[in-house]
């Protein structure tokens, strides 16, 4: 946990995979002082954790996951090692890395063939990771085995200068309003979708409010005299 | 972006000099006689997002000619509430007050789809008491009672049949005055907590659920007979609304839409949490896929809940005093409650020992109650039958007392989609059947 990770103390965020440790793959957040707020007494202002994404996993990855990585390196032949980035085992789920260019076509495995059978997608959930630099945009897909009764995580990762990734619609209609969710929140634009409008905003609506960096909004409230700031605002742990 | 951006709402053509029509209710006939007059055939309809037929807040556009549907669209978004923003604001525990809003006709699902996803982030699954599974599995089973009987009843009322909104809400209520006795509030309840449930039943708690099951069973038995044999009933959902099992499976649609469709997918077979597996209970199905086979499916899962609700009871019987909280002090929220003169309140002895017996009882409610508990970085995917479908939770932590990111799949959500289907070639009528057997709550489908 990010606990045991160097406590630098320098005041300068340190970014990228850590030495020692596994295999990095998302930088989480980088931590700074303790509380939420700015200009705090405890002089805990100066700490520095950079918390990471639990690493890749070495085989074997134990329970089904061995044949399903197998299954889908073999059906992807030579562009397995470019398509399948990471395999991360944690918590008893398993989580693909995949490359963008290739989401489509491990859809599509994933989806057809026997022994994968992931007939379903339970939607795709974006997650917004600004200190990630290049890769702060991801999106995880989590699929659903009715035949084999499995679950596993597709997660691809884009920058934010260049948020394009394939639509899985043509492979999961079932995707359709979920993307346009993903659209609408994150500004992740899935190329390749049939009309890719935002769905809870307004159509004119500016912005992509569950970015971390767009404000949660709400205002100061008076109670009894006192001032209480808004939720985003206040001072507290965090 | 230099793409032109898709709209989700707005006209169906670009044609500016397409006739437009307010309607304000009983002016439809001067509407009528206008588009005759202009002698159009194609007609878009926008129903909602003030129908009383939409379930909350749905707009839906249809496109008819005379009285059939060519083209159906849904606009959502009219109850978004940024609920999952404002859960990465608050501490995990929190999180349990702000998800249990979402779909409010099924306030424990959320809370419990939540805590499992919590719990396998801390790595404590195993660690919850057994008592607590069993008040976790009879609150969701008490819910799914209720979220059926108001989509039986609401379905009902929708095409016509007043008694039978009444009738189902009477036996929803008796429902609700189990779980207002047990979690003191009868929705949003915010009862089931990471780790546990935030209390344990009161003195009374089985013998009002002993009380409850033939109240809610006679109600159900006279839905029963108010609906599955009345030909008006039949005349308007046999056959009407159909999904087969390739369109289910397309559209991601799960929950009783599935299983009406031939499928038995129940995630509390096929992945069982919180015990399911030792309860005795079936999975009704059908193979008919229209409406009225949904309607049935949902009354057969209420008797089928029953069953488990009193399974519920005697354990709750022979495990009278056991924890229902885990044993981490780290984890386990400290407050204890009890009833007070004003209905509820902080339990008097817990009050007495940090205020007046233990400092470092006080600081360790303090700090749990203000900062919360830490969770490890990761990210987990918990799923559970809904009342609606599969309802789905990913969570990722960044280490901290706060989710970084908590995104929920409401199974109405994605079973809306399905509405273009189920209506598309149908008669406008038969669209308030086909939202009322899609069975969404929109606070659950926009959050």
């Amino acid at each position: 946990m990010s606990d045991s990770q160097d406590l630098t103390g320098t005041g300068a965020p340190q970014g990228g995979p850590q030495p020692g440790d596994r295999d990095q793959i998302t930088l989480i957040n980088v931590r700074q002082g303790q509380f939420g707020a700015q200009g705090d007494t405890s002089g805990f202002d100066g700490l520095v954790r950079p918390v990471q994404m639990p690493g890749a996993s070495e085989r074997p990855y134990g329970e089904w996951f061995d044949g399903v990585v197998d299954v889908l390196e073999e059906l992807l032949g030579d562009d397995a090692a470019a398509a399948i980035e990471h395999v991360v085992v944690d918590r008893g789920e398993l989580t693909l890395r995949i490359a963008r260019e290739h989401l489509l076509a491990v859809a599509q495995h994933l989806r057809d063939d026997q022994d994968l059978r992931f007939e379903m997608c339970l939607g795709v959930s974006g997650v917004h990771y600004p200190a990630d630099a290049g890769r702060e945009l991801h999106a995880v897909y989590p699929m659903q085995s009715i035949t084999h009764n499995r679950r596993l995580r597709l997660e691809v990762a884009v920058s934010e200068a260049d948020p394009h990734m394939p639509s899985i619609v043509s492979v999961y209609p079932m995707n359709n309003w979920h993307e346009r969710e993903t659209w609408d929140f994150f500004g992740i634009v899935f190329d390749g979708h049939p009309s890719l409008a935002r769905i809870e905003m307004p159509d004119d609506w500016v912005g992509h409010p569950q970015r971390k960096d767009y404000p949660l909004g709400g205002i100061p409230v008076e109670y009894k005299g006192a001032e209480i700031p808004s939720p985003d605002n206040r001072r507290q742990y965090r | 972006m230099t793409q032109t951006a898709p709209h989700a709402t707005g006209a169906f053509t670009d044609d500016p000099d397409a006739p437009e029509y307010s309607a304000y209710g009983g002016d439809w006939s001067e509407i009528a006689d206008e588009a005759a007059r202009l002698g159009q055939q194609r007609i878009v309809v926008n129903m909602g997002p003030q129908h009383p037929s939409t379930h909350g807040v749905l707009r839906v556009m249809l496109e008819i000619e005379g009285e059939t549907v060519t083209e159906t669209r849904a606009g959502i978004g009219y109850l978004h509430t940024g609920i999952e923003k404002n859960m990465e604001y608050r501490t995990w525990t929190q999180g349990v007050t702000f998800c249990t809003r979402m779909d409010y006709v099924a306030s424990m699902s959320q809370e419990l789809v939540y805590c499992l996803g919590v719990e396998k982030l801390l790595g404590i699954t195993d660690d919850v008491p057994e008592r607590a599974n069993v008040l976790r599995v009879l609150m969701a089973e008490l819910t799914r009672i209720g979220s059926h009987l108001v989509a039986v009843g609401t379905g009902g009322n929708e095409m016509g049949a007043t008694t039978v909104m009444t009738t189902a809400f009477i036996a929803r209520e008796d429902t609700f005055r189990v779980i207002e006795m047990i979690s003191g509030l009868r929705t949003n309840n915010a009862y089931i907590r990471p780790g546990g449930v935030a209390q344990d039943a009161p003195e009374g708690a089985v013998k009002a659920i002993r009380e409850m099951i033939p109240k809610v069973k006679q109600k159900l038995d006279e839905l029963v007979d108010l609906q599955l044999a009345n030909p008006i009933f039949k005349g308007r959902l046999k056959g009407v609304a159909n999904l087969d099992l390739a369109g289910c499976m397309a559209l991601g649609v799960t929950g009783p839409i599935l299983r009406s469709a031939g499928l038995p997918y129940d995630l509390r077979k096929s992945e069982p949490y919180c015990g399911y597996e030792t309860y005795d209970f079936q999975v009704p199905t059908s193979t008919d896929g229209d409406a009225y086979s949904r309607v049935v499916l949902r009354l057969e899962e209420c008797y089928e809940s029953l069953k488990i609700v009193a399974q519920c009871a005697d354990r709750l019987e022979a495990s009278e005093g056991e924890p229902v909280m885990v044993a981490d002090k780290k984890i386990a929220w400290p407050a204890q409650l009890s009833v007070g003169s004003d209905g509820q309140g902080n339990s008097l002895d817990h009050i007495r020992h940090i205020m007046g017996e233990s400092m470092e009882a006080l600081i360790h409610h303090f700090k749990l109650v203000t900062e919360g508990f830490k969770v490890p970085a990761g990210q987990v995917y918990s799923a559970i039958e809904g009342p609606k479908g599969l309802l789905g939770v990913h969570l990722v932590s960044d280490g901290g007392t706060k989710p970084w990111r908590a995104h929920f799949r409401d199974p109405g959500f994605n079973n809306l989609q399905a509405l273009g289907i189920l209506t598309e070639g149908g008669q406008v009528a038969d669209v308030v059947v086909a939202i009322a057997t899609i069975d969404m709550v929109l606070g659950g489908v926009d959050r």
